[in-house]
């Protein structure tokens, strides 16, 4: 009884306190309505005027992008200075009579104003519709002067993105365009920064580099009127350029690759062999990237894409090509290595091998006679190397072949477009194919050809890191400020180092001593000297018929001459730098590319002296 | 009254769901869905984000809602006290393992959701506190050692989340267990002694506060001191629920809430964005769903026979009020602004969560009107 007594106690106490509590909730309730009331009756004109008259308008700016630098910080992408033509929609009383006047003045096509007038529909009324983004300033000027009977066209001095050096670099730099829906998709920055104008990579380092390039919007903030008109401006929020971004980039060098290349569809890579510094990489034929800018017309893009030399392809990384003879450094250092052969080993070329009922074929028909290692490599002796990678096996060939940085990515994920390559192993083939390795496949994978697939960029790593005695090197196309001056390097392990330096000699003798392929195209000056492997890639396979007629590169078809390579280091008395040299369908190495290498590395040598310079100034300064 | 607990069992499963309170529960759903055409403005006219997750949301927590009603009141009487725990340990893990977002670090990653436990702690704080009145006799409930207690049991979240920092939610905590303690009939000398005692110190909680806490304040002493700075929200609130009038812009027409006047438009603002599109006309009616809905909730305390119940319908039924009536006069500029979610209207999981899990404990205690719990 004393537990009810409580309950009931508890209750009469409970329902007294409830109703103080619903009669505060009356209270309040009656606050926000009457509020509600002020608010959106008795004073709701004063708010409708407020909300239609005095409206707060923001104008954010696209924001300055960070421009790029080479090397000694001369300016490879930069910004300048455009006349734009933006509608305020708002100010707009007719817009098609508008877009019909403008068609007049600027010249702009039936399709152009269709496409304007499906934008116009689509944009929100305080919104921008930019008309045109680069006027002449014949345009501009004419603009002006027919200002007051065009309501709502804004003439605007905007900063844009320009490429002073056009062609030269577009490969490695990439350009900029307006945001597709996926940019804006996949970027997080690039939707917090989406304004009309701004202008984001498409591809290369505009946009891999993105986020740091991407500057701060100017925001300006203006009262307007009923009509969108500007009363006074409120406040202007300063924006800030992106981050300038250094390149590890010779900007002469990289010209001068440009100029080799002329004409031809080819790559150059040239890179410091010990902090892996791409001095110059350039892919030809290339583009004019300030043709992105403003939308490609049709008639430049169908060119583009058409031409048979592939310009919009970055050969550098992603042109995949049988090595040839560039890979038998490669092959005799792992023969080396695994004590499959040593110097005196010697084999008898007479022009062709026989093995497991096939002939296989020496370039030289009538044969080297009795070759060493270092013979072998100067002459480039395929039935030497043939034997070489009967004895050695693909699979020893192939790590060897890894560790030297053939097979992988060299830039990991900074290219979108860069390719791996492919080095053969027993395993792949299995995995890949479902077929077992035939003893075959090994002997010419020893030249360079079967399934063995290389990046020009990739052949120069592979040249950098036996030049400098057998160290990784981590390629890089950017200075950080960071490590600088410093790098580690870490050695490749190998049995005996003193094998690098038979590679070395051979390489020397092959460029530098009577009968070496590239003999022709040597420096004999000590500070210029340099060594190197010319390398013939095939495309296509040598019919018995063709090797009898035996035809001058200019009797061949264009699409199936051979591709003609060359990797070579230097100084060779103080190796420095590394180049790969690659023409398309160029024909044999040692005419088409080497001769560029002598040029080159004149120009490299003697950019060396200012480059070291500046690195000490870097290393002062820091 | 012991006799009816062992009459009527209404344990069967069909039972239960014909017991279920049906004028809630639509205008629960109501809420929902103008919820769902809130957030489809909030994206412009489209379905994006704020529209699909927040649906979602809605929906999963609805069911969940309905599920958690088919437990037992029994059930609930017996977890309030480890449930504040457990929620009083995820506040002190937020403050080491928490994220910041906004400058405050308020939420715990569940990796497959964020979770704000200040929220739930509204609901547990009333759970808790309905649970110890319930066994507390009357005499006893103004003695030194219970009221201490529950001083302690208000103090210690509500000093948690104070220093997240998040005034707004720690202030509707603090008053969601102090009705409770009004409710169950602590003098009203105390409330009144407190009440004054407050008034004296809080020139010194104001110089305790942070700076941007400080201006939101003054600001709402005068809103045009800064009218682009801190002064901004309140401002262009006002003009866009002024400007909505009578019968309001219409749906998808407001155009100071798309002009992004307003950053919080989807959480603490969300009602400027209904008012601009319904006006005075939509505003009553949406305030008169809510009123229906505590009203409910009263009544359902009304009819339950054991006191945790009643303690419970009647402590949630004023943490709606409160969450309800700080935000409008927030918005309607009679407030400072402290952070403050619409319930179930505001975009944000937590705070639905947490309103659904209070809507379950009521549907509980109307199924099981007619238990009591000894």
């Amino acid at each position: 009884m004393i537990r009810k007594d409580d309950s009931f106690e508890k209750l009469h106490n409970l329902n007294r306190r409830m109703f103080v509590v619903i009669v505060a909730k009356i209270v309040v309730f009656s606050v926000i309505v009457s509020r509600l009331f002020t608010l959106q009756i008795k004073n709701s004109e004063k708010y409708s005027t407020l909300s239609d008259s005095n409206r707060i308008r923001e104008w954010r700016h696209p924001p300055v992008r960070g421009e790029f630098h080479d090397y000694f910080g001369k300016i490879i992408a930069s910004n300048q200075n455009v006349y734009q033509l933006h509608v305020v929609n708002d100010e707009v009383q007719d817009f098609s009579n508008l877009i019909i006047k403008l068609k007049n003045l600027l010249g702009l096509s039936e399709i152009e104003v269709k496409k304007f007038k499906d934008k116009q529909r689509n944009i929100k009324p305080w919104e921008q519709l930019i008309i045109s983004e680069n006027l002449s300033w014949d345009q501009f000027s004419k603009i002006n002067s027919f200002l007051y009977e065009l309501p709502g066209v804004k003439p605007v001095l905007n900063t844009v993105r320009y490429y002073p050096h056009k062609e030269n670099l577009t490969h490695v730099i990439g350009y900029v365009n307006n945001p597709s829906k996926k940019d804006v998709e996949f970027n997080p920055e690039i939707k917090k920064k989406l304004v009309p104008g701004l202008k984001v990579g498409k591809i290369g380092l505009e946009k891999s580099f993105e986020n740091k390039l991407l500057g701060i919007s100017a925001i300006q903030r203006y009262e307007v009127n009923a009509y969108g008109k500007i009363i006074n401006q409120l406040t202007y929020q300063k924006g800030s350029q992106g981050q300038n971004i250094k390149l590890t980039l010779d900007l002469e060098i990289q010209n001068l690759c440009s100029g080799l290349l002329a004409g031809k569809a080819g790559s150059i890579t040239v890179m410091d062999i010990f902090s892996g510094e791409i001095i110059a990489m350039q892919s030809s034929p290339s583009y004019d990237p300030n043709l992105f800018l403003y939308g490609i017309n049709s008639d430049d893009w169908q060119l583009l894409k058409n031409n048979p030399l592939k310009p919009l392809i970055n050969k550098t990384i992603s042109g995949l090509y049988a090595p040839g003879s560039t890979i038998k450094p490669i092959v005799a250092l792992s023969a080396l290595e695994n004590k499959i052969i040593d110097t005196n080993f010697t084999v008898y070329c007479d022009g062709k091998t026989e093995m497991y009922n096939r002939t296989y074929h020496c370039w030289k028909k009538e044969g080297h006679g009795k070759v060493d290692l270092k013979t072998a490599m100067a002459q480039s002796c395929d039935a030497y190397f043939y034997e070489v990678a009967r004895l050695l096996g693909v699979d020893k060939l192939s790590s060897t072949a890894k560790t030297f940085g053939l097979g992988e990515k060299v830039f990991d994920n900074l290219f979108e477009d860069e390719k791996k390559g492919l080095i053969p192993n027993t395993s792949w083939k299995k995995n890949t194919l479902g077929q077992n390795w035939y003893a075959g496949e090994t002997i010419i994978t020893g030249i360079g050809q079967g399934y063995m697939l290389t990046t020009p960029l990739q052949l120069c790593l592979m040249t950098a890191q036996i030049a400098n005695g057998g160290f990784k090197v981590k390629p890089k196309i950017i200075v950080d400020d960071k490590n600088n001056s410093k790098f580690n390097l870490t050695p490749i392990s190998l049995n005996n180092p003193r094998n690098i330096q038979i590679i070395h000699e051979a390489m020397f003798s092959s460029t530098n001593e009577i009968r070496g392929t590239s003999y022709s195209s040597r420096i004999e000056d000590i500070k210029y000297q340099f060594a190197g492997k010319t390398g013939t890639s095939q495309i296509k396979k040598i019919t018995q018929v063709q090797r009898e007629l035996d035809l001058k590169i200019f009797q061949i078809p264009y699409e199936e001459r051979d591709h003609a390579l060359y990797i070579a280091f230097g100084p060779y008395v103080k190796p420095q730098y590394a180049m790969s040299i690659l023409i398309e369908h160029g024909g044999s190495g040692s005419v088409a590319a080497a001769p560029i290498a002598k040029e080159l590395f004149k120009a490299v040598i003697d950019r060396d002296f200012t480059r070291q310079l500046s690195k000490k100034e870097i290393k002062l300064s820091i | 009254m012991y006799q009816y607990s062992e009459l009527n069992k209404s344990d069967t499963f069909f039972q239960k769901i014909k017991n279920l309170d049906y004028p809630l529960i639509i205008m629960i759903l109501l809420l929902g869905l103008i919820s769902f055409f809130i957030m489809y403005s909030v994206d412009e006219g489209k379905i994006l984000t704020h529209t699909k997750s927040h649906f979602t949301k809605f929906v999963i927590f609805f069911l969940l809602m309905i599920f958690l009603s088919m437990l037992h009141i029994k059930f609930w009487y017996k977890i309030s006290s480890i449930s504040y725990l457990a929620v009083l340990v995820l506040l002190v893990l937020v403050k080491f393992f928490g994220f910041e977002a906004g400058g405050a670090q308020r939420w715990i990653d569940l990796k497959f959701a964020n979770l704000q436990p200040s929220e739930l702690m509204k609901i547990c704080i009333i759970l808790f506190l309905a649970k110890y009145y319930h066994k507390l006799k009357i005499n006893d409930v103004n003695k030194f050692f219970p009221v201490l207690n529950s001083i302690i049991i208000i103090f210690l979240p509500v000093a948690l989340v104070m220093s997240q920092p998040d005034m707004g939610t720690s202030i509707l905590i603090g008053m969601s267990g102090i009705i409770v303690l009004w409710l169950s009939g602590l003098r009203i000398k105390y409330f009144f002694y407190s009440f004054l005692g407050f008034l004296i110190i809080l020139p010194f909680i104001f110089s305790f506060l942070k700076e941007y806490q400080k201006l939101r304040i003054l600001n709402f002493i005068n809103p045009n001191m800064d009218p682009l700075g801190s002064g901004y929200h309140v401002i262009q609130s006002k003009i866009a629920i002024g400007s909505g009038g009578f019968d309001g812009k219409g749906f998808l027409k407001g155009t100071q809430s798309y002009l992004e006047f307003l950053p919080e438009k989807e959480t603490d603002f969300v009602f400027t964005l209904f008012a601009e599109q319904f006006g005075f006309i939509g505003s009553v009616i949406l305030l008169l769903i809510y009123l229906g809905i505590i009203y409910r909730i009263i009544r359902i305390g009304l009819i339950s026979r054991n006191h945790f119940s009643k303690l419970f319908c009647y402590g949630f039924s004023f943490t709606i009020f409160l969450n309800l009536a700080v935000n409008l006069l927030m918005v309607l500029g009679l407030l400072p602004v402290v952070g403050s979610p619409l319930p179930i209207l505001s975009y944000g999981g937590s705070s639905m969560l947490t309103m659904m899990i209070g809507f379950s404990v009521v549907l509980c205690a109307k199924i099981n009107s007619k238990i009591s719990i000894p």
